[in-house]
Formats: structure tokens, C-alpha cells, sequence
């Protein structure tokens, strides 16, 4: 099996990305936008949660076990479970988005409550003896000192989205996992590689470049510890 | 889910019995179980001594790293390339081609999750009782399986608990490419436009990784020392370590 040099070789990614890359690119920017739109949605849920949790106290066991709870549920069971429960059509991707801003909610709330109980109690106190009310403090104060822990948090939620929306191909749904579930089909008869693998690395990358993405977002959002460097 | 029809697909004596044209339920969460078990259980044969070893000497770090890295490729891209890479050399051998390159997969999936957590767990404890344990005369195999492992026990536990969600949730999606499992349901029902089959097979999935987590928390309850854990009877102290209690993030792709 001389895999370099036959045309169902790994290496002919480039050839067939160019071969189709408009359906390529349209795949591309789906899958974007199906991994993006959850964790916005979902960090908006969880952040009012995730200060709930922190708030009352009593709040924040039941509140993570359910959450806990919910992240057991695989994607894929998701995906065709929420169409029944919701009366949207099977192949509509806003049960994509609505299964992973759940999952995103699921991990976020946690990564929050976390977060926010992570500011030192001295900082708070400062705070509210300047004169803020509560709520001035959570958003001024409390928030933006969380930012890394919550930052955190996304990128694991992100990376792992734009592993779970390719799964939605299996089912479906138009995006980059089409190309895996295309190199299948293409691969009855003998082995071809380059859809595969062109989905592999178009994946990766653009788990790569959201992962940058929070890291830049992460270190604009918090001037201060670029000012005093810990080493 | 008050769906009817579903729950009239669930409730069926004859789904849950094989027949000439289909697997039964029951068979099939028997195999679902299996090849999730089988995974798992290969893992962590794998996963648990390499952390072990690597948290415990320091070296090696890089294999975290490189663990650590495997989980951002796409699940269903792995599954699917390591099905056309290697069903060709077990056709004709039954189930085996399907099984092979499923769980192979499977296995580099769930070995990640134990790997990094079983290194954590050994490196976050805590070195004054590493020293306690070492001015004490014990040696270093000793410090490893009486100091280090039972105080590692809640990040493995937790490491393995995603890794057995992320195999179930693999093993189904794995029905794509043809095993058997709960997966069949969904994506023979997809094909066939039976969609109470679809949701049912889905619900059980659901319900098995609930299931799945539920038995690992309770071992888990078990196997971790409660000087560790910080859950005491009546008595409860201030704090303990269960307050200082670290968030541990993973990326688990289900």
C-alpha cells in the first residue's frame, strides 16, 4: 500500500480542498457559526446562574449536580431527542445550537460560581466600603476579576464544540463533519483518505484559531496582569 | 417526552427481543456495555500507571502534553479515519471489523481524561504530606500507593467518570460506521424514517451514561478516604480539603 503517492492518499487533502472548496468553505462557516453561537448564548445563561449559585449559597449543590447531570446526556442522543421535545424538523440546526448552548450552560455555571467566589474577600469588602451597590460590584468588580476563570472555561467549552458539531453530520446537518461522512461513503469500495483527513485539520485549525481567539479576548479584558507579571 | 409513540416503541415486549430482522434491546444494551467496559478498562490498564508513574518521578511530562493535545481532533473524524485505515485487513472476520478500529478509537479517546487526571491528582498533593510520609521512613513505592494515589483518588475518579461518558457517547456515534450498540437504533431508525426508534434508542443511551455515572460516583464514594474527601458523619469539621476543592476542566466531547 503506497499511500504518498496514489490519489486516495492523506496528502491529496490540498487537491480536494481545491477541487471543492466552495462547498468546502461553506461547510467551514457553518461549522463556525453552529460552535460559536452556543457558547455565547450559553455563557449569557450561565453567568446570571453561575452568580446565583455564588449568592445563595444553598443554591450552588443543586444547581451543579443538576448541571453535572446534564452534561452526561451524549450529543448525538441530544441532537434527535430535542427535535421530539421541541417540534423543530430533525435536520434543523437549532437543535445543534440549542443541544450545545445546554452543554455550554452545563459546564459555564460551575466555571462562574467558581470564578466569582475566587475574588478575595479584601477586594469585595474595598469595594463596597467605595460605595458600590451589589450589583455595580458584581459587574465592576467581582466580573472582570473573574474573567480568567471564565475564560478558561470557554475554551475548553469551544474546543470541545467543534468536536461535537461535526457528529451532527452523522445525522445530517451540513458542515465540515460532512467531509468525514462523505470520505465513508467514498471509502466502500477501497480506502480514501483525502476528505478525511482534510476534515481532521480544518477541524483542529479552527478549534486552533477560537482558542486564540478567547486567549487575545482574555488578555485585552484584563489589563492589570499584564502590568505586574508573576514571574 | 410524553411522546407516545416513543414510549410505545420503549414498551414493546417484541423491540426489546431479537427477531430475524433486528436486534433486540436488551441485546444491544448488553453490547453497548461491552464495548464501552472494554475500552475503558483497556484505558485505564494504560492511563492510571503511566500517570502514576509520571506524577510521581516527573518525568515523561511531555506524554501529558501530548495526551492533552489529542483531544482537540474531532471524534467522529478519528472513528471514521481509523475505520477505512484498518476495516480493509479484518473483512471477512464478522464483527471485527467493526470492533477493531471502534475500539481502538475508543481507547485513544478515553486514555487523555485518566492520563491528565491521574497526573494532577498525584502532582496537586499536597508536599508536606509527601515529606511527613518520606521523614516517616516510608519509601518511595510506599509514599506512591499509601500518600500519593489515595489523595489523587478524587481527580482519577473524576477523570475516569468523563472518560466512560465520552466511550458511551463514542460507541453510539460509532453505529455509523456499522457496530452494533444503541447507536443502531438511532441511525437505523434515521434511515427507515422511524422516529419514536430514533428517540427511544437515544433516551437509553441518555439513561445508560446517567446510569454509568451514577455507579462510578457511588464506587467513588466508596473508594475515596473521607480524610480526603472532607465527608464526615455528624462531627463536620470547618472546611477540610473538599472546601479548597479545585475546579478540574476538561474538554470532554461527547
Amino acid at each position: 500500500m503506497n499511500l504518498a503517492s496514489s490519489d486516495s492518499s492523506p496528502l491529496k487533502l490540498f487537491q480536494y480542498f481545491t477541487d471543492h472548496h466552495s462547498q468546502v468553505l461553506s461547510w467551514l462557516w457553518s461549522h463556525a457559526w453552529l460552535s460559536v453561537l452556543p457558547v455565547v448564548i450559553g455563557l449569557v445563561i450561565a453567568l446570571p446562574l453561575g452568580w446565583l449559585a455564588r449568592r445563595y449559597r444553598w443554591a450552588y449543590p443543586p444547581m451543579v449536580s443538576l448541571t453535572g447531570l446534564l452534561y452526561t446526556i451524549p450529543s448525538i442522543a441530544l441532537f434527535v431527542i430535542l427535535p421530539r421535545a421541541l417540534g423543530t424538523q430533525v435536520l434543523d440546526p437549532i437543535n445543534v445550537v440549542i443541544a450545545l448552548s445546554i452543554y455550554t450552560v452545563a459546564l459555564m455555571v460551575r466555571v462562574v460560581a467558581d470564578g466569582l467566589g475566587a475574588v478575595p474577600e479584601d477586594v469585595s469588602q474595598a469595594a463596597t466600603a467605595m460605595g458600590y451597590t451589589p450589583l455595580q460590584r458584581v459587574i465592576k468588580v467581582d466580573l472582570p476579576i473573574a474573567v480568567p476563570v471564565i475564560a478558561a472555561g470557554l475554551r475548553v467549552a469551544t474546543v470541545s464544540n467543534v468536536s461535537m458539531v461535526a457528529v451532527a453530520a452523522t445525522i445530517g446537518v451540513p458542515e465540515l463533519g460532512q467531509l468525514f461522512t462523505n470520505g465513508f461513503q467514498l471509502s466502500a469500495g477501497s480506502p480514501y483518505y483525502p476528505p478525511i483527513a482534510l476534515g481532521i485539520v480544518m477541524c483542529v485549525l479552527l478549534a486552533v484559531v477560537f482558542d486564540v481567539a478567547i486567549v487575545l479576548l482574555n488578555s485585552a479584558l484584563t489589563p492589570w496582569r499584564r502590568a505586574v507579571s508573576p514571574r | 417526552m410524553t411522546d407516545s409513540s416513543t414510549w410505545g416503541w420503549l414498551t414493546s415486549i417484541d423491540n426489546w427481543k431479537n427477531s430475524y430482522s433486528q436486534t433486540g434491546i436488551s441485546t444491544q444494551i448488553g453490547n453497548h456495555v461491552e464495548y464501552s467496559l472494554i475500552a475503558v478498562v483497556i484505558a485505564a490498564a494504560i492511563a492510571l500507571p503511566l500517570g502514576l508513574l509520571i506524577g510521581h518521578t516527573g518525568r515523561l511530562r511531555w506524554l501529558v502534553g501530548v495526551a492533552n493535545g489529542l483531544r482537540a481532533l474531532p471524534t467522529i473524524g478519528l472513528l471514521i479515519l481509523f475505520y477505512v485505515l484498518l476495516a480493509p485487513h479484518f473483512h471477512g472476520r464478522g464483527n471485527a471489523v467493526f470492533l477493531i478500529p471502534t475500539e481502538i478509537v475508543l481507547i485513544l479517546l478515553a486514555v487523555p481524561p485518566i492520563l491528565a487526571n491521574t497526573f494532577a491528582g498525584v502532582q496537586n498533593v499536597d508536599p508536606a504530606a509527601r515529606d511527613a510520609a518520606s521523614g516517616m521512613g516510608m519509601t518511595g513505592t510506599q509514599v506512591l500507593f499509601r500518600v500519593e494515589l489515595p489523595n489523587a483518588l478524587p481527580l482519577i475518579f473524576s477523570g475516569v467518570r468523563s472518560a466512560t461518558l465520552q466511550v458511551i457517547a463514542t460507541a453510539t456515534v460509532a453505529a455509523y460506521v456499522g457496530l452494533g450498540g444503541l447507536g443502531r437504533f438511532v441511525y437505523d431508525g434515521l434511515a427507515s424514517h422511524d422516529f419514536p426508534q430514533v428517540t427511544g434508542g437515544a433516551i437509553l443511551v441518555a439513561v445508560l451514561a446517567l446510569l454509568a455515572d451514577i455507579v462510578l460516583s457511588l464506587l467513588q464514594r466508596y473508594a475515596v478516604s473521607r480524610g480526603v474527601s472532607g465527608r464526615f458523619s455528624s462531627r463536620a469539621g470547618t472546611g477540610g480539603p473538599a472546601a479548597a476543592e479545585i475546579t478540574q476542566l476538561e474538554v470532554v466531547t461527547h
